[in-house]
């Protein structure tokens, strides 16, 4: 008993301070990192509650292929420092979210320790879990039977976020559509252009947060990406070679 | 000494949940505003894995398996739909993604 609450408060912190680390961190590869952690410490618990085979597909899936996933959009974008939030839309956005957050803390803490250990629902519906079955024969019997239909959904389902995502991310040759902020018409003309020697490209030492802060204006942000050719990105290739 | 209940693992699930429904509202980076909504779903795959041992039931973790499945295609659908968007403007949040404001 006191090596499974040992695990369990092991785990459970690295997810909460996993879980902080994704909201409060700047730097978009650092969230993703903690994020990592987090899904990391829900397959402990899960190895903990016995469902070995979902801890293994959590670890491949999750940190194995949608973690790099955002790493690599991450990179590829070219967001990998950190960001400045900038001035809210909303007025009180901030506290008010905080607040909505301390709101569903409650009312969900509040709905379990009300009813500590008190389940509803008929246990054993589906099938038993101490059947003494290896844990992925009793999952994969109940996926290919009693959820058949919605195994074959979800293999359609795949199917064709696969081709959405190909279609979202082909580059297009055609005019982008809010023509009117960017009279040019080109659809790439904040990326820097491929150079052949790295040393050509402008050095700018201090990339900091604090030039992002002076452009909070997404307009003038937009207006300013065409006119001068973009020193952030154009420093970072120097970051990667030093 | 406390002994661990199955209550433990719902609290700590309703934590990472309230961080993950926090940090969506207050983010406005897209990328980010994706992954505490993965946060989320962790979240909830805990509390029904949670439940399946409550119940002696195999349903909960057949539903993790889909849920895992949904989030997986939801993600590469979403990161199409921010590319697609940063590729036309730099540093793009979501205050700024306002075309189809009516």
């Amino acid at each position: 008993m006191r090596v499974e609450m040992l695990t369990f408060l092991l785990a459970g912190a690295i997810c909460l301070f996993g879980a902080l680390g994704v909201v409060l961190l700047r730097n978009p590869v650092h969230n993703a990192l903690s994020l990592v952690a987090t899904l990391f410490g829900v397959a402990v618990l899960f190895i903990a509650e016995g469902a070995h085979f979902l801890a293994a597909i959590q670890v491949i899936v999750y940190a194995g292929a949608i973690v790099v996933l955002f790493l690599f959009v991450i990179m590829l974008l070219g967001v990998d420092r950190a960001s400045a939030e900038g001035a809210e839309r909303v007025p009180g956005q901030r506290p008010i979210a905080i607040a909505a957050g301390l709101a569903i803390l409650g009312l969900s803490l509040t709905a379990i320790l009300a009813a500590t250990e008190r389940v509803t629902g008929t246990p054993s519906v589906v099938g038993p879990l101490d059947d003494g079955l290896a844990d992925i024969n009793r999952l994969g019997r109940v996926l290919f039977t009693d959820y058949i239909f919605a195994v074959e959904i979800t293999a359609a389902l795949l199917t064709v976020s696969v081709v959405g995502a190909v279609m979202l991310a082909r580059r297009s040759k055609d005019e982008p559509i809010d023509l009117d902020e960017f009279p040019d018409g080109t659809t790439a003309s904040h990326l820097p252009d491929y150079v052949d020697d790295i040393d050509e490209l402008p050095v700018d030492d201090d990339v900091t947060a604090a030039e992002t802060d002076s452009s909070e204006d997404a307009t003038a942000e937009a207006a300013t990406a065409e006119a001068k050719p973009n020193e952030s990105e154009g420093a970072e290739p120097n970051a990667s070679v030093s | 000494m406390f002994s661990l209940t199955q209550s433990w693992y719902l609290v700590l699930a309703a934590m990472i949940f309230a961080i993950g429904a926090t940090g969506l509202l207050i983010r406005k980076n897209p990328l980010v505003q994706f992954m505490c909504v993965e946060l989320m779903l962790n979240a909830v795959n805990l509390t029904f894995v949670a439940f399946s041992k409550m119940l002696n039931d195999v349903g909960g973790q057949a539903i993790v398996f889909f849920v895992l499945v949904v989030a997986a295609s939801e993600v590469v659908v979403g990161l199409g739909i921010i590319l697609a968007i940063m590729r036309r403007r730099e540093d793009a949040d979501t205050d700024d993604i306002s075309l189809m404001r009516g």
